[in-house]
């Protein structure tokens, strides 16, 4: 029965070592913490959504160690930003530790140095084709990464500092939800680099992401929009914290699919076609980067729908940014058909992955700037 | 599926169409942006409200008719797929398969065969063994056919999704409506007074419909609003509003709209009494109640009114309410008063750069001053001064029409913050009566008390002059009385003589203003000057008001309403019944991989050919193949 061994798969949990149990253990400690200091602020949902998040980061950092080391890093550099304010928010700018690098708007400007940093470091890998660079590259995406979230988290606090009635989850502004769709994409984008050993395609993905980063930067200098501004009354909901997230997951996805669309199209058409993974590879990332992307962002309208039966009086109201989810969502579902009803293949696919991302940025970016309706609680 | 296809794709374009172009705006704004003809044409083609159009309707029952053909024609197909082994594979058409291989086992059929079948249960397939007439076995393995209910739960999804989004249509209306049976009404009548056919009786299944409810109040009707007119919506029950809050945060910004709600109803023993607010509605009878916006619900006003242009120094009281009228003056001259709008708060940022902080500056009112000829004229005056540079400011702001900007009356509060003191000096400044008295004391002051008594008069006289010209108009007349009386190249200088003049008099109305009211007078001092300037400012600016009224809003007695939104959504449950099955049918299609293995086994020929096939090929599945390959290999040789 020997040969039986070689082929036997292991269930998750028997894959588990200690570390791994440990790991559940800090983020379920946490979460109980949490609950016993603040259940009498947060309702049913919001209970169940903060023991809902524990197992998810526990079940993610099982699946993918590197992860579950981020959300120890967050969580330490985050704690360690809290214990450093004392209570005052005036401290941000005091303190060595805050002013320089963790208060929220530090490390935010460190995510995104760190992710223009990245981006040279991946082409110059690319163009070097050395691995090493690349390694490179990829912990300075980490640490963009780690940087970005602990902005959010201490920003999170920092909007209670305000004052208690202010303070939100930093997922209600076009300022945050940037900053969130920079981590999600290079997250999505990490995931699959170790899965399918992908450094090549770093430079690409981050040129989407740097998109995002001078957004935010000018976002910051020129409109002053890092304030941290109170919710208006629509936004007051246990709604956002699931139906934002989701959104972003959708759209990082997408945005990941144009940019192996691209390398894809570049690679078929012989230009860095030696330096670039194969063409199947591309290929098949770019599938499964919309389909990640589909399935979340079908959620995400979902939960959208059942949000607005509840503030807005109908699921769905054709408002402008609905209308546009919609186009979104019939323009890859029919990606998607064709693909796999139909079996198509090749550069028409790929140019399609790389004009859904026009199509998904007029949705997220266009409607906000040039059309009015409900949604608009990121004017430009 | 083709048809499916291009009609979605219609769809998404349509859809584009009602987000690029306004929807249900009020026809005359179109009419504007368009022109007459093509305002027409659109109309025509439903394009203010693309949503509900006959044709997009017609599209969506076209879709949910297709999709199900699609469902009908291909969910045996894929229910046999799920089902079936495909045992009935032979050798031949195995070998033909492009993922394959041939393995030698050396040891007992028995156990190469059962550590197969251990292999494929540790695989998670699913197997079916048959014999094969020369002896030999096939074991047809399968795995993930599941995937294949992702198909039907998709397309049932849309069909269950576009169903329940028919139901919430206004359908019924529509068929109603041509048939003759009912018709929107577009004039504004009082809600007894709706004709029979613009009516909704309560057993209209499916509306969204709106309602103002002013504090007080009690209605048992929605507005329904469709193209440019409305249906009245009969309810069966009565809703009345004890109370309507907004709550704001420390810096302004409105925090929560609250809603204290009666719900009246016969089959009720007690009415039920219970709050909404945005996000927290409250559903009664299948009717879900909406907190949706707010407006006034008839603020009373108690102001008082100066005729600027007299140098009466007392002001005359009005009263009013919001949507309420009142009359100033009398026979042809009198004038309208529409009171259109309260706010009790303003949030205005008010800094010069626009960098600083909003903050509330107080109420402000709008009203209308019509003439008898219908003419109409349009003020918002808020109630306190505002501070701008420093200094306070009473504001009032007019317009002729809609389209244009507010141009403001800034009239400098007083040191009291009152706006008595501007209304002293105005009245001296009308006053012919007076003004042999400022000129004495001017000239005295200038000249000295012992001064030459001719130059003296000849001063005096002037002063009285250039205070006539001023009080018929301001700076502007007296510049027309420059412009017509000096030579060009002198001009600037007596203009700027003039001025100084008119400030060095205003000094002496002013005080002569605050000591009629018992005032202290104003001393000499930088902020004098400023006050001065800027009294003669607005009091040239005055001319330019469009009325000798002004309204200065000085007590209120605030009452809101309640903008509530009414839905009866039966589709709703279906929507979201739809929803669920899409996400169980968007999983199932991606994530579930139907993969399939067939495990030829020939005892004589001491041989195991194994074929592996999947619906989808993608890399995956190469891994996959390899994997199992390379394994096959070790438990088969």
């Amino acid at each position: 029965m020997n040969e039986t061994i070689g082929y036997q798969q292991q269930t998750l949990l028997q894959k588990l070592n200690w570390q791994d149990w440990l790991y559940a253990l800090v983020i379920v400690a946490g979460s109980v913490f949490a609950f016993i200091k603040y259940a009498h602020f947060m309702d049913a949902y919001e209970v169940t959504f903060l023991f809902g998040a524990a197992a998810l980061i526990s079940y993610l950092g099982w699946q993918w160690k590197a992860l579950g080391r981020l959300v120890l890093g967050v969580g330490v550099l985050s704690l360690a930003a809290i214990a450093m304010y004392h209570g005052d928010q005036a401290r941000a700018t005091q303190v060595f530790f805050l002013k320089f690098l963790i208060a929220s708007q530090s490390a935010i400007m460190w995510m995104n140095v760190l992710f223009v940093l990245a981006m040279v470091t991946y082409w110059f890998a690319l163009y070097r084709r050395s691995a090493f660079t690349g390694r490179v590259a990829s912990a300075l995406t980490w640490a963009a990464v780690l940087f970005g979230f602990v902005g959010l988290m201490v920003r999170w606090y920092e909007s209670y500092l305000i004052a208690t009635d202010v303070g939100h989850i930093p997922v209600s502004n076009l300022y945050e939800v940037f900053v969130l769709f920079c981590l999600i994409t290079a997250l999505l984008y990490l995931h699959y680099e170790q899965k399918l050993n992908t450094k090549q395609l770093g430079g690409f993905v981050l040129l989407v992401i740097n998109a995002a980063v001078g957004f935010i930067l000018w976002y910051t200098f020129d409109r002053a929009a890092h304030n941290i501004q109170p919710l208006v009354p629509a936004l007051q909901s246990y709604w956002m914290k699931i139906h934002v997230p989701a959104n972003f997951v959708g759209y990082g996805s997408f945005s990941l699919a144009a940019m192996v669309a691209l390398s894809y199209l570049l690679a078929s058409k012989g230009v860095l076609t030696s330096r670039l993974p194969s063409l199947d590879v591309l290929d098949d990332l770019m599938y499964k980067a919309i389909a990640v992307g589909f399935a979340f962002f079908t959620i995400a309208t979902i939960l959208g729908a059942m949000w607005a039966a509840e503030a807005w009086g109908g699921y769905w109201s054709w408002d402008p940014k609905e209308t546009w989810a919609l186009i979104v969502w019939l323009n890859y579902a029919a990606w998607l058909h064709l693909r796999m009803v139909k079996g198509l293949r090749g550069p028409l696919l790929a140019w399609w992955a790389l004009i859904g991302l026009i199509i998904t940025t007029f949705a997220f970016l266009g409607v906000n700037m040039f059309l009015s309706g409900l949604h608009s609680y990121g004017t430009l | 599926m083709r048809f499916a296809v291009s009609l979605l794709s219609v769809l998404g374009v349509a859809s584009v169409i009602g987000t690029v172009l306004k929807q249900n705006e009020p026809y005359e704004n179109y009419i504007v942006k368009f022109g007459q003809f093509w305002f027409a044409l659109f109309e025509h083609l439903g394009l203010y409200d693309v949503y509900h159009s006959v044709w997009f309707l017609v599209i969506l029952l076209f879709l949910v008719v297709s999709t199900s053909l699609c469902i009908y024609r291909n969910t045996p197909l894929m229910l046999k797929e799920w089902r079936t082994f495909k045992e009935h594979a032979t050798e031949k058409s195995l070998r033909a398969f492009s993922h394959q291989a041939t393995f030698k086992p050396a040891a007992d059929y028995a156990v190469v065969k059962q550590n197969l079948l251990q292999f494929l249960d540790a695989k998670g397939f699913k197997y079916k063994i048959r014999a094969q007439e020369d002896g030999s076995e096939l074991i047809a393995a399968k795995a993930g056919t599941h995937q294949r209910w992702g198909y039907i739960f998709t397309h049932v999804a849309m069909v269950v999704i576009l169903f329940g989004g028919l139901l919430d249509g206004n359908l019924p209306f529509k068929v109603q409506e041509m048939l003759g049976y009912k018709r929107i009404e577009t004039t504004d009548l009082p809600v007894s007074k709706v004709p029979a056919e613009s009516r909704m009786s309560v057993s209209n299944p499916s509306f969204r419909g709106n309602m103002t409810l002013a504090e007080g109040a009690t209605h048992n009707v929605a507005f329904l609003r469709v193209r440019d007119g409305y249906l009245v919506q009969e309810l069966p029950f009565a809703i009345g509003l004890k109370d309507f809050r907004i709550e704001h945060y420390a810096t302004g910004q409105p925090k929560s709209f609250e809603s204290d709600l009666v719900i009246f109803d016969p089959a009720l023993k007690e009415p039920i009494t219970k709050t909404i607010s945005v996000n927290h509605p409250l559903t009664y009878k299948g009717i879900a109640i909406y907190q949706s916006d707010f407006q006034d619900g008839g603020t009373g006003l108690k102001f008082n009114v100066w005729n600027l242009f007299t140098p009466n120094n007392q002001p005359q009281a009005l009263a009013g309410n919001i949507f309420g009228e009142g009359a100033l003056d009398e026979g042809d001259a009198q004038l309208r008063v529409e009171y259109n709008d309260f706010r009790k708060f303003n949030i205005i940022n008010m800094s010069p750069d626009g960098k600083g902080k909003p903050h509330n500056v107080g109420p402000n009112v709008t009203y209308k001053l019509r003439d008898s000829r219908g003419q109409a004229t349009e003020y918002v005056t808020y109630m306190q001064p505002l501070q701008i540079d420093g200094q306070f400011y009473f504001l009032s702001g007019m317009r002729e029409t809609v389209q244009e900007d507010f141009r403001y009356l800034r009239i400098p509060a007083d040191d009291n913050l009152s706006i008595d003191g501007f209304m002293g000096f105005r009245a001296m400044m009308l006053d012919a009566s007076k003004y042999p008295e400022i000129a004495k004391r001017i000239a005295e002051k200038s000249l000295g008390v012992r001064g030459d008594p001719q130059m003296k008069k000849q001063f005096e006289l002037s002063l009285v002059r250039l205070l006539t010209v001023f009080a018929k108009g301001g700076y502007s007349e007296v510049a027309k009385v420059i412009e017509k009386n000096v030579p060009e190249k002198e001009r600037e200088a007596s203009a700027t003589t003039y001025i100084k003049m008119v400030n060095v008099a205003a000094y002496e109305a002013y005080n002569m203003g605050l000591a009629l009211n018992k005032k202290p007078l104003l001393k000499n001092s930088p902020e004098t000057e400023r006050l001065l300037r800027d009294s003669l400012n607005a009091f040239s600016d005055m001319f330019f008001y469009g009325t000798p009224y002004y309204l200065q809003l000085n007590q209120f007695e605030h009452k809101e309403a309640s903008g509530l939104q009414l839905t009866k959504s039966p589709g709703q449950k279906w929507v979201y019944l739809g929803s669920v099955i899409l996400v169980l049918g968007i999983f199932a299609m991606m994530y579930i991989r139907e993969r399939r293995i067939w495990l030829y086994l020939k005892p004589d020929a001491k041989e195991v050919h194994f074929a592996m096939a999947s619906n989808r090929k993608n890399l995956d599945f190469e891994q996959e193949f390899n994997l199992y390959r390379e394994q096959l290999a070790g438990i088969a040789s």
